[in-house]
Order: structure tokens, then sequence, then C-alpha cells
């Protein structure tokens, strides 16, 4: 168990967060530029000093006697601009924390080069590095340090689309192979669905919201349903691979889903809908292109602005609820309420 | 002529190694302190830069002379007195030179920022071992700069010099000293080998720093 206090005043601003987290799986800090997302991830990692304490399992890192200065705290940072040395090679880049490292190495250097994809690189300069190659090899660094905990302060906002997709699926296998917690500093929604297990929402240094992502992405009340990009995101069963087609039928709870292509043998694998890829029908129509037409009732509603409502459904057999995006107008034409019972019709799921 | 420019190299290297050890910790400190009279410090530093040498040489030969406290000290402790003596000169030379060192050494340690520190922090190495394996190699051009100007400024000094040191054969007797002497006595063949010889001597440097410094940046 990690659990943190922080609480101060920053010129203007006021920041007073206290949470509890599990010491694993990735934990995003979500909210608005300014909300206080990077000063808490600075006073974990003890580059900044606010009052308060930061106890990870039984170790003190920060109570009303002790501070440890940053140097003896074992964790890996990684910062929104890579920021290699660049008097070293790449080799020696990520040998720099390796070296200095307080514990039995947890890590083998192999191991992480291997993860990262870094292996062409190590004799370069880091001037001779691309955006997302940097931020890996930045990535690396702070995992050859052995720490205890990671902490990633918008890792990819520095770079373009194109580096950061590159980046992304080493930041999932990441996820699947560390054992220590990722807290992962974001303002990108689609980051935080890929990517975290848990959430931390903050608004003006307060923490609004705290719980699995699952939860979260559903509550009407809270941003990320409100944003562009809102959607939900399943765990999923691989049951068959239809040959003829191409596409894969995978269970969820409360239905199952066809997906385009061949998706790899894994036991679970997550997917994505988005809210707006989701329209609502009264009755199952045989005569639609749409494949995935999911059995529903409605459980929440609220109205996102004059001409959009966001729409909670729950899935048949209690199963797992499910956003959806529609026209006020539709709302009203189809007289929706609490409990309808309804067929979503889901038009696009991406597999992540 | 020779003892001259031997005394001359002498003196550069001993200024210029004094320097990095003083002039470190010194543009450090100026680099990241966030007090408000830092400026001041700064300022005093850079003084030798505008003031004419004389008049620093008057006040130095003033300090330095066993009728004030320092030079007091200094008989008390070491048995002589500073002023004509070569430890005079250096430490004339140590004042005269500091904006040079200072200065480069300063605006190397300002641009690299807080950010290479930190990072350093959170991969486990200490203030002192990030000072020597972070802070040093990253500011290598304000060293190489800092170190090369306090050279070439110390072997060109004259008028404090002059001033506190005379003009004592294999003491003080440094090279721009012993063109003064030889154009006073009209000796200009020897005038003009000396002369010559600095001139090239200076275009070298600033020839060979320009191209190692390009060489010494990092993108």
């Amino acid at each position: 168990m990690i659990e943190a206090r922080f609480c101060g005043q920053l010129g203007h601003f006021k920041l007073d967060v206290h949470f509890q987290s599990l010491n694993k799986g990735i934990i995003a800090l979500f909210g608005v530029s300014g909300c206080g997302k990077t000063t808490i991830l600075r006073c974990m990692a003890g580059l900044q000093r606010l009052e308060g304490f930061f106890h990870i399992e039984n170790d003190i890192w920060q109570d009303q006697k002790t501070f440890l200065p940053t140097y003896r705290r074992p964790l890996g940072y990684v910062f929104q601009e890579a920021s290699l040395f660049p008097h070293l090679s790449v080799k020696e880049n990520l040998q720099f924390g390796a070296k200095r490292s307080l514990q039995v190495s947890t890590v083998s250097f192999e191991e992480i080069i291997d993860l990262l994809g870094i292996e062409k690189l190590l004799e370069r300069r880091p001037n001779k590095l691309s955006g997302g190659e940097r931020q890996r090899v930045a990535i690396g660094r702070a995992l050859l340090s052995s720490p205890r905990l990671l902490l990633m302060d918008e890792p990819l906002s520095a770079l373009d689309r194109d580096n950061k997709n590159e980046i992304i699926p080493y930041l999932d296998r990441l996820h699947q192979n560390l054992k220590i917690p990722i807290f992962y500093v974001t303002h990108d929604v689609f980051e935080v669905e890929r990517l975290a297990d848990h959430l931390i929402l903050l608004e003006n240094g307060k923490i609004k919201e705290i719980g699995e992502l699952n939860e979260l992405a559903a509550r009407l009340d809270l941003p990320l349903a409100k944003s562009q990009e809102a959607a939900t995101v399943f765990e999923a069963q691989v049951i068959e691979y239809d040959e003829q087609y191409e596409l894969t039928l995978v269970k969820i709870a409360g239905g199952k889903l066809w997906l385009p292509s061949k998706v790899p043998q894994k036991n679970m694998i997550k997917i994505r809908i988005l809210a707006q890829d989701v329209s609502l029908a009264k009755y199952r129509g045989d005569a639609s292109s749409i494949l995935n037409i999911l059995p529903a009732t409605v459980e929440s509603f609220a109205p996102l602005n004059n001409s959009k409502m966001n729409v909670v459904l729950r899935l048949e057999n209690n199963g797992a609820q499910l956003l959806a995006r529609i026209t006020r107008k539709s709302w009203d034409h189809l007289e929706l309420k609490i409990g309808t019972p309804l067929f979503a019709q889901v038009k696009s799921v991406a597999l992540i | 002529m020779l003892e001259a420019i031997v005394l001359t190299i002498k003196l550069a290297t001993i200024t210029t190694l004094a320097l990095l050890l003083i002039g470190m910790p010194l543009a450090w400190w100026l680099a990241r302190s966030k007090r408000w009279w830092k400026e001041i410090i700064a300022s005093i530093v850079t003084l030798p830069l505008v003031l004419p040498p004389t008049v620093l040489g008057f006040y130095l030969l003033i300090t330095l002379s066993p009728n004030y406290f320092i030079g007091k000290l200094f008989v008390d402790v070491f048995g002589y007195g500073l002023p004509f003596t070569f430890t005079g000169l250096v430490i004339g030379s140590v004042i005269y030179s500091l904006p040079f060192m200072v200065q480069p050494l300063r605006d190397s340690f300002e641009s690299m920022g807080e950010r290479p520190l930190e990072v350093a922090a959170t991969l486990r190495a200490s203030p002192l071992d990030t000072f020597i394996s972070v802070v040093i190699p990253m500011a290598r051009s304000g060293l190489l700069t800092g170190s090369v100007l306090t050279f070439a400024h110390t072997v060109g000094e004259f008028g404090v010099i002059l001033m506190i040191g005379g003009n004592i054969p294999g003491e003080t007797k440094v090279l721009s000293v012993a063109i003064y002497d030889y154009v006073e006595s009209l000796q200009w063949e020897q005038a003009h080998w000396l002369s010559g010889g600095m001139l090239i001597f200076s275009f070298l440097v600033i020839v060979i720093m320009r191209l190692v410094e390009r060489r010494f940046r990092y993108d």
C-alpha cells in the first residue's frame, strides 16, 4: 500500500491531497493543466517539499520528522522531455542510474533493452535520436535504477502523433511485465483510457474522485465522460476466429462482439468503444450493416450540451456499463428514460 | 629573454589552476543562488574588467603592503612581504582575471538549467556526484573558454604587474614588461621577436579555442 498526503501553498495555488493506492498497476493522475498533478509527482519524488507524508509499504519517505532527499529514494522518474545527458552515449545514460542503484538490481540490462526495443541505439549520442527513441531510453534509464515505483510526468506530451503511437505499445509491455506501480501524469483522455488501471482525478489542487478506470469512465458527472474521446474500456475473452470474413469473436461481461482482423491468441484482451460510436435503437432491426448489437437498459443519462446526450447503459444479465453519446433529439424522439430496454449498436470496436 | 618567457608561462599556468579552483564554486553559487545580493557580488567579480589595471594595481599594492592588515598577516606567517614577489603577482593575476573565468562558467551553469540536476538526483546521484559527473562535463565548453581566456589574459598582463611586481628578472619580469624594457632601451630587434611571438600566440589561442568550442557544444 502507498499512502501520501501533500498540502501547501504555491503562489496563488493551493494543493491539498491525500490518497492511498495499491502498490501495483498504472495509476493515472488526471486533470487539466495547472490542477497540481505534476506537483504531486514532484512531491513524491522529493524534488519539491510540501507539508505532509509519504509512505510506501513500511518505508517512510516523508513525515513530520523525515524528508529523504531525492537521491536516496529508490524511484524512477520520467520527465516530459527525455532529458538524457548530452555528454553520455545512450548506453552510458542507461547505466547512470544502474551503477548508483541503492538496491540489488531487480531488472537485467538485457531485459529492459529488449522490452523497450533500444538495442540498436546503444552506441549513439542522444542528439542523434528521434523524440520517441529518446523517451524510450529515458524510461529504460529510470527502470534500470531498480526503482520501487515509477513516476511519469506526461511522458508523451512532447511527442507528435507518430512518436506517441510508437511508444504506447512499449508502455503496455512495461505494464504487463513490471511488478512496480507506475504513477502516470496526463491530461490526455486517450492515454488514460489506453493505459490506466486506476485513476486519481484532480481539480484545482484537490482530489475530485479516485477509483478504477472502468467505474470513473462511465460516471457522467466526471470529466472523462464529458470529453470528446469519452469511451468505455472492457476486458474481453477471445472465443473464436472467423477465417472467411477475418473477424474475431470476443466475450465481454453482458455480451459478445465481433472485432475486425485477427487477434493474437491471448486469454484476455482489452477493447475500447468510443461513446460516439454507440447508437441506440428500441427494436432490433435485421437490416443493418452493424454487426455488434447488444441488448441493454438505460441506467443513467446527462445532457452534455444543447445537442448531445450522454447515456450510460447496462448490458444484459447485469453485465458491464457502456457509455453512449446520442443527440438530444433522438433521446426525446425515442422517449427514453431510466430502465428503458433497448439495443446498443456498436459501430466500431478498437483493440488496445 | 627565455627567462621572461618561462616566468610568464609559469605565472599564467598557476593563475589558471588557482582560478579554476576558486572560480567553479563561485560561479556555481552565482548561477544557483536566489539571494538578491548575489548580483552585487557578481559586480565586484566583474570590476577588474572595466577598472584601469593601474588603479587595480595601486589598490593591490596598498592592500598587500606590510603596512596594512593583509600584507602584515602574510609577513607574520611567511616571513616576507608580497609586493615585488612572484606570489604577489599570482594574487594580483588571480584578481585581475577573475571575471574571465567566472563569467563563462556562470553562463554554462545557468544555461544547463535545473533539469539535469533533478534527473541525476532521481538516478541516485548525490549532489557532489552530480557536480562531478554531470555539471562539470556539461559545462566543459565554459571551462575551456574560462581557462583559455584566463591563461591568455594573464600572459598579456602589464599594468597590474608593473604596479605590484616591478621589474625583477626571474622573479617578476614577465614578457610584457620585458618588451617594455627593450623598447625603452631601444633594443628593437628583441622587442620585435617578443611582440611578434605574442601576436602569433594570441591569434592561435583564439582560433584553437573557437574550433574546440564548436566541437564541445551539444545540440
